[in-house]
């Protein structure tokens, strides 16, 4: 397979200078852009490569960057790009190896997104956690600058493009794209109410664009081999390569670039080499903690967007955790909701006081209080906090993911914690 | 520019003027002054480990924004700290990954070994154990974070070693 996110990612996870990130291949595209292409055909390129959204919700980035007002249709002033680079997602780990290892395809992919919306100023918005990155990130933005492919007048193309990298005082919430430009402004994170869509009115009510840091890593490679071939690397419907992880108690985790459409059967025995000696196979979230579960039968399913969508999960981060047969799923669950419940923003009320409430009946079940009822109570839960409209945002949503794909399809381990009075895994 | 002048030599006996120095570089890339508020405690809080009441007050008069405002948004942050840490903080991961690969176990052996529980500091002022949202290294998990090393594969051996009295070798932190 041809590798292209990863191509200067080698075993020893050493990170990529400017020097050898060129020798490469790298700021080709940018050359090539702002020599001989307008904004205009960039964004074409971009729609017509059909690269949807990395971060989890799959959004196509063309479509995404045609809502910023262009020319005559803005007002004046700044626009802003912003690399959401705050991953913490449970089991997500693939923006960490991008950022650590080839921070220059990072960095080279926004300056072309800048370019083709017409931004002036770029964030990266990234968890204060990621120390490593975010020193690898202002080393490689000081090359940049040094270089002059960032600063005024981008290889006297008369673009002139600024970037920070802005690392993050914590709190999963600020994935969310309204709620990180919040966090840029200096307030609490709470997600804003939409429209206007920050592609209109974002940080400082200016015109932003909110992109995950793999969406922003493909960009040059489009732009430098074109739609056509980005639509070819994927096996299915879904254009280009991802990165897939897997963790758990498999014998390899890890995380690597493979196609669009790859058959989660590949990833997890070929990659991730199955399960650890003594455990099966009991279900998997296919894209991070806020994706559904699913089973061994959806083994040969390929890891397409609407495949995994039509299956009644979603492809999310792209990074699976897996459940072995001897994990406790209400168990898992509870984590996860626990996790939910912590890390909500306390704005709405379905969100603030429903998972908390969540987290106590899955607590009770886990600790063998459980009653018959508390079974009721759950679908109850997931009918009004997981309807997507009842709440602010989309967190109290996601995290009835697991919780509603786990009681359909480990039943009856909630009823036989209930029945039993004990959790039988322990 | 009077008044602005009058605040800034109150401050004086709160910030030092270095961190005042550093505020203020941040105020130029915002429109308005508390758009600085998360910088601003960043920076103290890089200075002096944590934020106490009485710097809140000091860098939310500097920005022109009331202390309970500023607050709202100190308590908001987990990387904010309002009450003082050790050293070093323990950032310890019990998300989903990490607690399918067992980590409930290496933090009840953390306890064990330094007598702390989330939110409390060792007696010894070196280390403060906090939970932390999934940390991104799930392939190695469990992980936690002891200042700004990342620690992975965590088991009781390697719990042993990192938290060994002068400890010099760090198991597998990377």
């Amino acid at each position: 397979m041809e590798k292209v996110l990863t191509r200067n990612i080698g075993p020893d996870l050493q990170p990529t200078d400017l020097k050898a990130y060129e020798a490469n291949g790298g700021y080709r595209a940018l050359g090539k852009a702002l020599a001989e292409l307008s904004p205009k055909d960039c964004q074409d390129v971009i729609s017509a490569s059909n690269l949807r959204g990395r971060g989890g919700a799959g959004f196509p980035t063309g479509m995404k960057w045609s809502f910023v007002p262009k020319g005559d249709n803005c007002t004046p002033g700044h626009k802003y790009l912003v690399c959401n680079a705050d991953e913490m997602e449970p089991g997500a780990f693939k923006d960490r190896l991008l950022m650590e290892c080839d921070p220059h395809q990072l960095i080279e992919g926004m300056i072309l997104s800048a370019y083709t919306i017409d931004a002036d100023i770029s964030y990266i918005f990234i968890r204060g956690e990621y120390v490593v990155a975010i020193q690898r990130l202002r080393d490689a933005l000081a090359e940049c600058y040094a270089k002059g492919y960032l600063g005024d007048n981008i290889l006297g193309s008369g673009f002139s493009l600024n970037m920070y990298v802005h690392p993050s005082a914590g709190r999963y919430i600020c994935g969310e794209e309204t709620a990180l430009i919040n966090a840029l402004e200096g307030k609490r994170a709470n997600p804003r109410a939409k429209p206007p869509f920050p592609q209109v009115s974002g940080l400082w009510g200016r015109p932003t664009i909110v992109n995950n840091v793999e969406t922003l890593c493909n960009i040059s490679h489009i732009i430098d081999h074109g739609a056509d071939w980005f639509k070819g690397l994927g096996l299915g419907e879904d254009s280009g390569t991802k990165m897939f992880g897997v963790s758990g108690r498999v014998i390899n985790p890890g995380c690597w670039e493979l196609p669009m459409g790859t058959p989660i059967r590949e990833i997890l025995e070929d990659h991730a080499g199955g399960m650890q000696a003594g455990l099966k196979l009991k279900g998997f979230l296919p894209g991070g903690g806020s994706t559904d579960f699913l089973t061994p039968d959806h083994l040969d399913l390929a890891m397409d967007y609407n495949v995994i969508g039509k299956a009644g999960s979603r492809m999310g981060t792209g990074t699976m955790i897996i459940l072995d047969d001897q994990t406790c799923p209400v168990g898992m669950v509870l984590n996860l909701i626990r996790f939910f419940a912590h890390e909500s923003c306390g704005f709405c009320t379905p969100c603030r006081e429903g998972l908390p409430w969540t987290h106590q009946v899955l607590l009770d079940i886990e600790q063998g209080r459980g009653q018959p009822e508390d079974l009721e109570t759950l679908a109850y839960q997931i009918k009004y906090i997981g309807t997507m409209g009842n709440t602010h945002c989309a967190l109290a949503p996601g995290a009835m993911e697991p919780l509603q794909s786990a009681l359909k399809y480990f039943y009856y381990d909630f009823k036989q914690h209930i029945t039993g009075g004990r959790c039988p895994y322990h | 520019m009077n008044e602005p002048e009058i605040i800034q030599s109150d401050l004086t006996s709160v910030l030092s003027q270095q961190e005042i120095d550093e505020i203020d570089h941040e105020l130029s890339h915002v429109p308005y002054k508390s758009g600085a508020a998360i910088d601003a405690l960043k920076i103290v809080q890089a200075k002096r480990g944590w934020v106490s009441d009485e710097c809140l007050q000091g860098i939310a008069k500097h920005l022109e924004m009331s202390a309970e405002e500023l607050e709202g948004v100190a308590t908001f942050y987990n990387l904010i700290y309002r009450r003082p840490v050790g050293e070093k903080v323990i950032l310890f991961c019990d998300s989903v990954s990490c607690w399918i690969c067992g980590c409930d176990g290496v933090k009840q052996k953390i306890t064990d070994l330094l007598g702390v529980d989330y939110g409390e500091t060792t007696s010894d002022n070196r280390y403060t154990l906090i939970p932390v949202p999934c940390l991104g290294a799930c392939d190695r998990a469990p992980v936690m974070m002891v200042g700004d090393d990342l620690v992975t594969h965590l088991d009781n051996n390697i719990i042993d070693q990192v938290f060994a009295p002068n400890q010099v070798k760090k198991g597998s932190q990377e």
